[in-house]
């Protein structure tokens, strides 16, 4: 089995790893970090993004092997201490969650969405969060916290 | 009002740890020495198993055990709810063992289970096991299950019919409609829906041989009720010997009350192998086990006089429960739905027939609403076409006959009887909010832009707060549905909440807090709420049927009800008073017309340090239980109101405004009220316009097995939401709360649908399909009777 050898939230991170291993299970099963989550089997939930060298990928798409050597950051690793990233905190001030479970690939989305367009419109959030299913919310909070997200970030 | 306490919009306790990715769902669990399952499942709808040869497989890398239906030699997993034909006899309940012995009955029926050191072991190995089917026809048509001819599923029901029910007066429906200056009548499809939860099911089972205790860790909505059902039915495990815990659960939409073949799988291998097995569906695997919802399809018809005033109601429903009976099944298109067939109207005279069908697909069983949702769509459907036919405003078709709020207790010709509610003032509040009467205005604009545009409502109830025991009991439940609380208070005034209710996106640890420490006066970080494992929480029935705060949290105040009378006790001998003359009020106790008074937190203390105590007269400590078993079921209500735009060239219909006003009596927290009725409009909006569990008619293959084929709401799909409330209280429960997990999902609906139709009614389009799909829009409007006019 290869090793595998990646930065994950700051730390190094190595394991053996059969080649189909994801990188959402290297995460999860090799590391322990079960924030993130697996809601689907066709990569259209949303539930396990995280960001890889910045930018938000789904990782039930791509192999363990494939982010060797990668910066990824997972929803473990957005808080400063106990000081929530401003987007964790406009999901808890909006009530941008309800089971939790779509969470954290829903505010790994929405930080890469506001990085690329600081000033998103109502249209552009619910467009930009289409990857992302919530069964819980129907959204209205969620497109909320984004918003207001969008403008803590910028302070 | 305290900033925390009850009527605040107080941010949510659990939301730090869901933010940080430090929730604990069943699959992020792991034991010592586990083990990981993976299900064979048949790929057939219907078929014998001729032979299994498992050779192969066994000796795969990695593989701990493989047992099939020939090994297991336990019992079958139990219905909850027993229903009576119009003949009297008992419904057919046919064996459901969790791995099939000799014939298949869906695709995705269990066949083998194979245990491995890993996951992808165990699944590599099951692709080695070779099965010889011998396939049957199959049987997949609701409308067509009880037909002549048609394969069966079993044996003992034939024509496929599990009962075929009745309730309300047939000679008085009769005589009512033989005395119409009208009669409206209707054909409806309530099509089959996923509830797709976002956490897929998952089951961990241990064993502990040294104990002999079993231990489930499960995605259920209800742990004591799994420990009841596997414990008693299924495994034979008494209770003290079996622990379930239900951790944080990512959503049920009632997906996950019912009590799954898994769970007893892992459950009962576990002990055989001695080590702890977990399973864990694929998304694909749960959209081929997980108990689906609706399934209905309705003929109708109402009997008005000249003016439109309702005389009598006709429903003739047949619901499919799938191969299977799963722990509700019975219950929804019953006494959750022909129950509700007067709605909010005074409708004097009502039957109902509901016949349900066995078919080769997945169990159909209670989803967000459950039987609710398929009777207000019916009846709003048919009150707007019966509005249209008797050239009637279909706002005041309504009004007049709405139940007058002056009438409750209002006793219903369907069994049940509404203890307040006012329609009225819902809708007008609704109207307003939705700026109802500037709609031509809007529609007249939207056409400018080639728009065609619609506004549709439903004035809608629900029967929640699940349920009085002796009730359900008479109308067949085999179990109590009364609620669970204790409240623990500690030494030093803190308080721990236990509660047979389960969370799984509700926000119970916010809202019971919330509850607990206005009523005990202490601030609200000093409340810890506990729930999902039975071996903290002494008992409880779980979340479903938007019971918790109406059922559970009236079990709370009855418990702190307790604490209260005896924490006055032990403060009038602190005050050396009468305890007749302790008050308690904001977490202090005072002595009527004097100054003297003590606070919560040292009574709590001398509760546990008895030096000076009523000893004789009172046990030290400060720990109540009470149980509370509702008096009657709670009636929510209110007004959706929906408008739509749709695209004539397209077909595409977008919700460009939503208002909700709900009934729900008191509440808590209005921002987890208004959070729980956004979720519900929109899977009320996804019926409507985008969902649809599809199965091939001839092979039984679900078609629509995947996120890429079965359309969820998604962030573009809905627009933000009007929600507000206007509250009557339940005058039967000590809260006034009725419940709101449900109303969202039960009123929506045909709001959508009606507005589709008032879209596209200058065209001369009736009727429409759920879910109305850009596709069948462009085919109603190219079909309909008058052209859209060259643009």
């Amino acid at each position: 089995m290869p090793t595998v050898e990646m930065t994950v939230n700051g730390k190094r991170a190595s394991a053996q790893v059969e080649g189909r291993t994801l990188l959402v299970q290297f995460l999860r099963e090799k590391l322990g970090l079960t924030g993130t989550h697996i809601g689907c089997d066709t990569s259209q939930c949303g539930a396990c993004v995280v960001h890889v060298d910045g930018r938000a990928v789904k990782s039930c798409t791509m192999l363990a092997v494939q982010a060797a050597g990668a910066a990824v950051t997972t929803i473990e690793g957005l808080a400063d201490g106990t000081t929530l990233h401003p987007m964790q905190e406009a999901f808890r001030d909006h009530h941008g969650l309800q089971c939790g479970f779509c969470t954290p690939g829903m505010v790994m989305t929405a930080i890469d969405l506001v990085k690329n367009n600081p000033n998103p419109s109502e249209e552009q959030i619910r467009h930009g969060l289409e990857g992302n299913i919530c069964r819980c919310t129907g959204y209205h909070n969620i497109v909320k916290a984004v918003k207001s997200g969008a403008s803590a970030m910028k302070g | 009002m305290a900033a925390t306490g009850i009527g605040a919009s107080v941010k949510r306790k659990e939301d730090y740890r869901f933010l940080t990715g430090q929730g604990t769902y069943t699959d992020d669990i792991n034991r010592h020495g586990q083990t990981y399952a993976y299900i064979l499942r048949s790929p057939h709808a219907h078929a014998e198993i001729a032979k299994i040869d498992l050779s192969a497989a066994k000796s795969a890398p990695g593989v701990i055990a493989i047992l099939t239906g020939a090994d297991y030699d336990k019992g079958g997993l139990p219905a909850g709810w027993q229903i009576h034909s119009k003949d009297g006899s008992p419904m057919i309940e046919p064996p459901h063992l969790p791995l099939c012995k000799d014939r298949v009955r869906h695709v995705g029926d269990q066949v083998a289970l194979v245990v491995a050191e890993t996951y992808a072991q165990a699944k590599d190995a099951a692709e080695q096991i070779s099965v010889t089917y011998k396939e049957l026809p199959a049987i997949i048509s609701t409308g067509d299950a009880d037909k002549a001819g048609k394969p069966q599923v079993w044996a003992d029901a034939k024509n496929n019919t599990c009962f075929d029910w009745h309730i309300g007066d047939k000679a008085a429906t009769d005589a009512a409609f033989a005395k119409a200056h009208h009669v409206t009548k209707i054909d409806l499809v309530n099509q089959r829906l996923v509830p797709n939860a976002m956490e897929p099911r998952a089951a961990v089972g241990d064993y502990d041989r040294a104990t002999g205790e079993y231990t489930l860790y499960t995605t259920s909505q209800n742990p004591h009720v799994i420990r009841l059902l596997m414990g008693a039915f299924v495994l034979q495990i008494p209770e003290h010997k079996l622990r379930v815990v239900a951790p944080d659960v990512g959503g049920g939409f009632g997906s996950k009350i019912f009590h799954y073949a898994e769970e007893a799988l892992v459950t009962w291998a576990s002990a055989k192998i001695n080590r702890p097995i977990k399973w864990t569906a694929e998304r694909s695997e749960s959209f081929i086990t997980d108990a689906q919802g609706r399934d209905h399809v309705s003929h109708a018809e109402l009997a008005m006089d000249k003016d439109g005033k309702f005389l009598g109601l006709r429903v003739s429903t047949i619901a499919n429960m799938g191969a299977y009976l799963s722990t509700f099944a019975p219950c929804v298109p019953t006494y959750l739905y022909a129950t509700l067939l007067a709605g909010v109207y005074k409708t004097p005279a009502i039957y109902a027939e509901v016949k349900a069908v066995f078919t080769n697909t997945v169990c159909v069983d209670a989803y967000r609403g459950a039987g609710r949702p398929e009777a207000t769509y019916l009846l709003e459907r048919l009150v707007d076409k019966a509005a249209r036919e008797m050239k009637m405003d279909r706002v005041e078709i309504r009004r007049k006959n709405f139940i007058p709020t002056d009438a409750f207790p209002y006793q219903t010709p369907v069994a049940l009887q509404y203890d307040s509610g006012d329609y009225f003032s819902t809708l007008d509040q609704a109207m307003k909010t939705a700026d109802w009467a500037g709609f031509e205005g809007r529609r007249a604009e939207a056409k400018k832009r080639g728009k065609l545009r619609g506004i549709g409502i439903s004035t809608y109830l629900e029967a929640c707060g699940i349920a009085p025991s002796a009730v359900v009991g008479s109308l067949g439940a085999r179990a109590g549905l009364y609620e669970c609380g204790s409240i623990r208070v500690h030494p030093t005034g803190s308080v721990t909440v236990f509660t047979g209710t389960h969370s799984h996106g509700q926000g119970h640890e916010t809202t019971f807090s919330q509850l607990v420490s206005d009523t005990l006066g202490i601030p609200i970080e000093n409340v810890e709420v506990s729930h999902g494992d039975t071996n903290k929480i002494p008992f409880g029935m779980g979340t479903y049927g938007s019971r918790s705060l109406a059922v559970g949290g009236s079990a709370l105040v009855k418990a702190m009800d307790k604490i209260i009378a005896k924490a006055k006790r032990i403060a009038a001998h602190l005050m050396e008073a009468s305890a007749a003359d302790v008050e308690f009020k904001n977490g202090t106790f005072t002595v009527a017309g004097t100054d003297k008074s003590v606070p919560f937190g040292t009574v709590a203390l001398t509760a546990y340090v008895p030096h000076n105590y009523p000893i004789t007269e009172l046990e030290p400590g400060l720990e109540e239980t009470a149980f509370y078993d509702p008096l009657n079921f709670t009636y929510p209500g209110g007004c959706h109101i929906c408008e739509v735009e749709v695209d004539p060239d397209t077909g595409v219909t977008t919700v460009v405004n939503f208002t909700a006003v709900d009934d729900v009596g008191r509440v808590i927290n209005p921002m987890i009220v208004e959070g729980q009725i956004h979720g519900g409009v929109t899977q009320g909006i996804g019926q409507a316009l985008l969902e649809n569990c599809v199965y091939d008619n001839d092979s039984g293959q679900l078609l629509t097995g995947s996120y890429m084929d079965y359309c969820m709401p998604r962030a573009d799909d809905v627009p933000s939401y009007k929600v507000g409330t206007h509250a009557t209280m339940c005058t039967h429960n000590p809260l006034g709360s009725k419940g709101v997990g449900e109303v969202g999902a039960i009123g929506s609906t045909p709001a959508v649908i009606n507005a589709v139709l008032d879209a596209l009614a200058p065209l001369g389009v009736q009727d429409i399909t759920m879910p109305a799909t850009p596709l069948k829009v462009w085919q109603a409007i190219q079909g309909a009777p008058t052209k859209m006019a060259a643009e």
